[in-house]
């Protein structure tokens, strides 16, 4: 039977009240949302906490997909079925779909939240590069109602570890939404329905009025220590007529750039060619989305 | 600590442990052992019960979590001696052989029905996607949800 090493359960009733009792039990406490990352790394004693904070009940304050002008802001409760099943966003961001379709199972999707994600950052985990893909910023608030923005790259410092301080939670998701038509797609192979990714990879394009690339990014999953954008790919895209040419040289940075390592899921040298066939299709994929 | 869930209805008041987890709460500190305990870690879908209306791996959910909610199990779906129509689709239809996965199957059908009274064969495999069957080949369990859905429109 595998369960938890003993700890002490708290429910947080609003996202200050959480940050207090995290001000009080400092890193011996940690925050539960969906649980499905925390909880088996607990059961493995991979975790150990003397405390911990349910925030499930915070979904009324933190879970919403909120569509501005310039901005999408997604809280940081939303479940991955809310991410899915939202037609809204998959109008803006279509790469949110793709991803969702591929995360876990339905039944894990009705539990894990977007933060959680983001937050257990997993080198190999989906939504951490939807975000790097989509330019995103994290919204974290500590305590007496200081609020800090940082990027994806601040937000990683490095496999499972975050910017999100011991007295501090991640509570929204911020994506701009730029002046020109959008696509943006998600691809991942993975050994069995519902596993980690071998690699993955997301694009997001930007097309102006004459058709030309205003912007371009790419996010790689799973082939180095934090998911990665890679702005050397989107450097060679800005400006540019989309074209067949244009994937292929995008594919051999993304090849070229990554950093992965051999292990059950694949050798170095298959996750490369992944790496950059990946990047291939969801270029080829978002650009398509973006002219439609 | 004390927590307070309802399960199928009835509302149980228990002290336990923080880190019990709710497949064990249902099992052993209820006796409600028609919720079966596998895998451990989320992958087998045979701990698969309702919470709050929506099918949760309680292998993966703290019985603390649960407290204040409302938790459906296989032992929720039958009305006395009348099966639910799953429960009779998988009689029929032989949608289970060993039925080890058979409680998880029941619940996320029951769940799909409701959501989705016509569902696919596709839709059907893709809502049991999580949850393992190593008797059935799967090809019976859909046969099943089609049995009871067909027979669920017939007798409304």
């Amino acid at each position: 039977m595998q369960v938890p090493a003993p700890f002490e359960y708290e429910r947080a009733t609003s996202v200050d009240q959480a940050i207090g009792l995290l001000e009080r039990l400092g890193n011996s406490a940690r925050l539960v949302a969906g649980g499905h990352s925390l909880l088996p790394m607990m059961k493995l004693r991979l975790a150990n906490f003397e405390y911990l904070i349910d925030i499930n009940d915070l979904h009324g304050e933190l879970g919403y997909i909120r569509l501005g002008a310039g901005e999408v802001r997604i809280g940081a409760m939303t479940r991955h079925r809310e991410l899915l099943e939202s037609d809204a966003l998959a109008e803006v961001f279509p790469i949110f779909r793709d991803a969702e379709r591929v995360i876990a199972d339905p039944i894990v999707r009705n539990r894990g939240t977007l933060g959680g994600s983001l937050c257990q950052a997993d080198p190999s985990e989906d939504l951490s590069a939807v975000c790097t893909t989509l330019d995103a910023s994290c919204v974290i608030r500590g305590p007496r109602n200081t609020e800090r923005v940082v990027s994806m790259e601040e937000f990683h410092v490095g496999p499972y570890e975050t910017a999100v301080a011991d007295n501090e939670i991640l509570t929204e998701i911020r994506i701009p939404v730029k002046p020109y038509a959008s696509g943006s797609a998600y691809a991942k192979v993975e050994r069995r329905a519902g596993d980690w990714a071998v690699v993955s990879a997301g694009a997001a394009i930007w097309l102006d009025a004459a058709g030309r690339i205003a912007d371009a990014r790419v996010g790689l999953a799973a082939v180095g220590p934090n998911t990665t954008g890679i702005p050397e790919i989107s450097a060679a895209l800005r400006g540019q007529e989309p074209a067949e040419a244009l994937y292929e040289l995008a594919g051999a940075i993304a090849a070229r750039t990554c950093d992965p390592v051999t292990d059950t899921r694949g050798s170095a040298d298959y996750k490369r060619h992944l790496a950059d066939e990946l990047t291939r299709r969801t270029l080829r994929t978002a650009v398509s989305r973006a002219r439609s | 600590m004390q927590v307070t869930v309802t399960v199928n209805g009835v509302e149980y008041t228990k002290e336990i442990e923080g880190r019990l987890l709710l497949v064990h709460f249902l099992r052993d500190v209820l006796g409600l052992t028609g919720t079966h305990w596998g895998c451990d870690t989320s992958n087998c879908g045979t701990c698969v019960v309702w919470m709050d209306g929506e099918p949760v791996k309680s292998c993966t959910v703290l019985a603390a979590m649960a407290g204040g909610r409302e938790v459906r199990t296989v032992e929720g779906l039958a009305n006395g001696a009348e099966l639910d129509p799953i429960q009779e689709g998988f009689r029929q239809c032989h949608g289970l052989q060993c039925g080890f996965c058979t409680p998880g199957m029941l619940m996320t059908c029951r769940h799909l029905l409701d959501k989705n009274p016509d569902p696919t064969e596709g839709e059907i495999r893709e809502a049991i996607s999580g949850q393992i069957c190593r008797c059935t080949g799967y090809s019976s369990i859909v046969r099943s949800v089609r049995w009871a859905a067909v027979h669920e429109a017939a007798s409304k």
